[in-house]
Formats: structure tokens, C-alpha cells, sequence
């Protein structure tokens, strides 16, 4: 089934103060409280993190619900939200594929590809045998997934204590992590190139559309800085 | 739980999960020395940072109420705090909630 040793492994990530846990569980405190904030009930706060585990589509779900939006609004607002899940699980899963493990554990254990531990993922693997590998982002997965459904829990809890300068605080925390971890794997040219092109023609692309500028920006900045890291290795 | 809200939980997971499922479909053809897995590496970083930029610069919710000077001196003093941490991750997230509260508390 599960290589033990791996998944735990994987599951300690959350346990140095370098963590993600920290910065991921103030993150998830802030939509447990939007969460209250809206009119979910405790067991829908907890159920939304648990079955979606993606912030930025929480928040859109969160907005569009606000605004009145319908069940069609919501999933095409989350899933153009969230379609960078796609490239992500792409840019992932063959590095952990291997002939000898069974294809449920990638079905299932995509769930967990999430910017957090997408990058613990892909700044760690190449210290684990490729084998291996599965059973560690398991353990991974695991691991960030169960900090973030406790963080909206604790941030349901406490939303009645939490003023509208803490939310405000506590909402910056989401873009500011993501940042310095993107930051942090800015090795190459082509992922220099990538993330810098990409975070200036998603806004560019804001002003064209701004349901389609993640997409487009991503999707011309990615193929851009491909070409310039293929054209220099070359 | 109420019937709208379920479904509209169910609907964000079933808009979420189809990207990451149909990302394994196409896993399963991808080698991971392939150019194609390369242009998926860039894809995913690219689109990783136009979501990041477009929440900084055009923000919803409680972040759209903060003046856009005060956004950008949270945000580079965040990067200065990164590095003067090296690389550390916790102390520029957490310098960032507690800077931007005390700001708009003033």
C-alpha cells in the first residue's frame, strides 16, 4: 500500500518553523472567518476546505456567492480560477510517476496539488527515490490538507474576535507567502523568466479580461519564457 | 447544512478537482525529460504568478479596501524582510499581517 517511512516523512514537512503550516494556516484562519462572515455554518466551513483545498477558489466561491451568483457562476468563476491546478498537477505527477505503484494513489492524492505543497513538492523531490516518491507527497499532502481544514476551523471559531483591520491583515498573508515562495524557487531562466512574465501580463491581461487574465497572462508568459530557457540552453 | 450552499461547496470541488484530475490524464503521457513537461513547468509557475499579481494589484475583499501606496510598502518590505531572513518564510508572512493591521489601525 503506502511506504510508511516516506509518508511520514512527508508528513514531518509541516513540522520545522520554516513550514508552510504557519503562513497556510493564517491563511485558511482568514477564510474560516469569511466563512462565518457569509452565513456558512461550522460543518460547511469545514466541508468547503476539506473537499476543495484551494484558497483563491474558496474566496471566488465566497464573492460570487455574496454577489448572488448561481451555481453556473460559481463553477465557471472557481474553475477559470483554479485551471492553474492543471499545469500544476502536469508539472508534477510524471516526476512522481513510477511503473510500480498503483495509478489510485495519483487519482486520489491530486487532490492535494495546492501552491504549498506543490512547491515543499517540488523543491524536495529530488532528495527521494523517484519510487518513493508518491508515498512522500502523500505524506506531504497530508499533512498541509490537514492544517488547512484545522486553520478554517480555528479561523469559524474565532471570527467573532477577529476585527476588520486583523481580517484585512490577515488576508495579505495569502499573496505575500505565495510570493516569497515563488520567489525562492526563481533557479532557472526559464522559471526566472516564467514567474517574472507571468506576473506582469496577468494584471496587463486584467484590463482585457478580468475573469481570463490569469489564463491568458499564464498561459502567453509560460509559453514566452519556454521558448527563451529552450532558445538559451540551446 | 443548507441545499445551496452544499451544492455550491460541490460545485467549487467538482470546478477544482476536474483541473487536477485531467492534469494526472495528461501525466500518465508525459515524460518528465520532455520538452512538453518543461513548457507544463513554465505554464504552472506563470500562471502561479499572474494569480499572485492579480490579487496584489487588483485585489476583492477585505485587501481592495487598503490604499495601493500602503499595499506596495507591505509587500517590498515583505521581500526586504525575506532576505534579510534568508529565504525564510515565516517571519515576511507573518511581518506582513501584523504591518498591515497596524497601518490601517493608525
Amino acid at each position: 500500500m503506502i511506504n510508511l517511512k516516506y509518508f511520514f516523512k512527508g508528513l514531518g514537512c509541516v513540522k520545522s518553523f520554516d513550514s508552510p503550516a504557519i503562513a497556510l494556516g493564517c491563511c485558511m484562519v482568514a477564510i474560516g472567518a469569511l466563512f462565518k462572515n457569509i452565513g456558512f455554518n461550522i460543518q460547511e466551513s469545514v466541508f468547503s476546505t476539506f473537499l476543495t483545498y484551494a484558497l483563491p477558489g474558496s474566496l471566488v466561491m465566497a464573492e460570487t456567492m455574496i454577489i448572488g451568483g448561481s451555481l453556473l457562476n460559481i463553477f465557471f468563476a472557481v474553475w477559470l480560477v483554479n485551471s492553474r491546478l492543471y499545469p500544476m498537477t502536469v508539472s508534477l505527477m510524471p516526476l512522481m510517476m513510477h511503473k510500480k505503484q498503483p495509478k489510485w494513489k495519483y487519482y486520489i492524492s491530486c487532490h492535494f496539488v495546492a501552491v504549498s505543497a506543490w512547491l515543499i513538492m517540488k523543491n524536495n523531490y529530488k532528495s527521494i527515490e523517484k519510487k518513493n516518491r508518491i508515498d512522500y507527497w502523500i505524506g506531504v499532502g497530508t499533512a498541509t490538507w490537514s492544517v488547512a481544514i484545522l486553520a478554517t476551523l480555528i479561523g469559524y471559531i474565532s471570527a467573532d474576535y477577529l476585527n476588520k483591520n486583523m481580517m484585512i491583515g490577515l488576508a495579505i498573508v495569502n499573496p505575500i507567502y505565495f510570493m516569497c515562495m515563488m520567489i525562492g524557487s526563481m533557479k532557472t531562466l526559464q522559471i526566472n523568466s516564467s514567474v517574472i512574465l507571468g506576473a506582469v501580463l496577468g494584471p496587463v491581461f486584467y484590463f482585457v479580461s478580468p475573469e481570463w487574465c490569469i489564463l491568458f497572462g499564464g498561459l502567453i508568459a509560460g509559453t514566452i519564457a519556454f521558448f527563451l530557457g529552450e532558445k538559451n540552453v540551446n | 447544512m443548507s441545499t445551496s450552499v452544499f451544492l455550491a461547496i460541490l460545485v467549487t470541488s467538482l470546478a477544482t478537482f476536474s483541473s487536477r484530475f485531467f492534469g494526472v490524464i495528461t501525466s500518465e503521457k508525459i515524460k518528465e525529460n520532455s520538452k512538453i513537461f518543461r513548457w507544463f513547468n513554465c505554464l504552472a509557475y506563470s500562471t502561479l504568478a499572474a494569480l499572485i499579481a492579480r490579487i496584489i494589484i487588483f485585489p476583492s475583499g477585505f485587501l481592495s479596501e487598503v490604499d495601493y501606496l500602503i499595499r506596495f510598502i507591505v509587500i517590498i518590505s515583505s521581500i526586504f524582510v525575506f532576505y534579510l531572513t534568508k529565504k525564510n518564510l515565516v517571519y515576511p508572512t507573518i511581518f506582513s499581517a501584523i504591518i498591515l493591521t497596524l497601518i490601517n489601525s493608525l
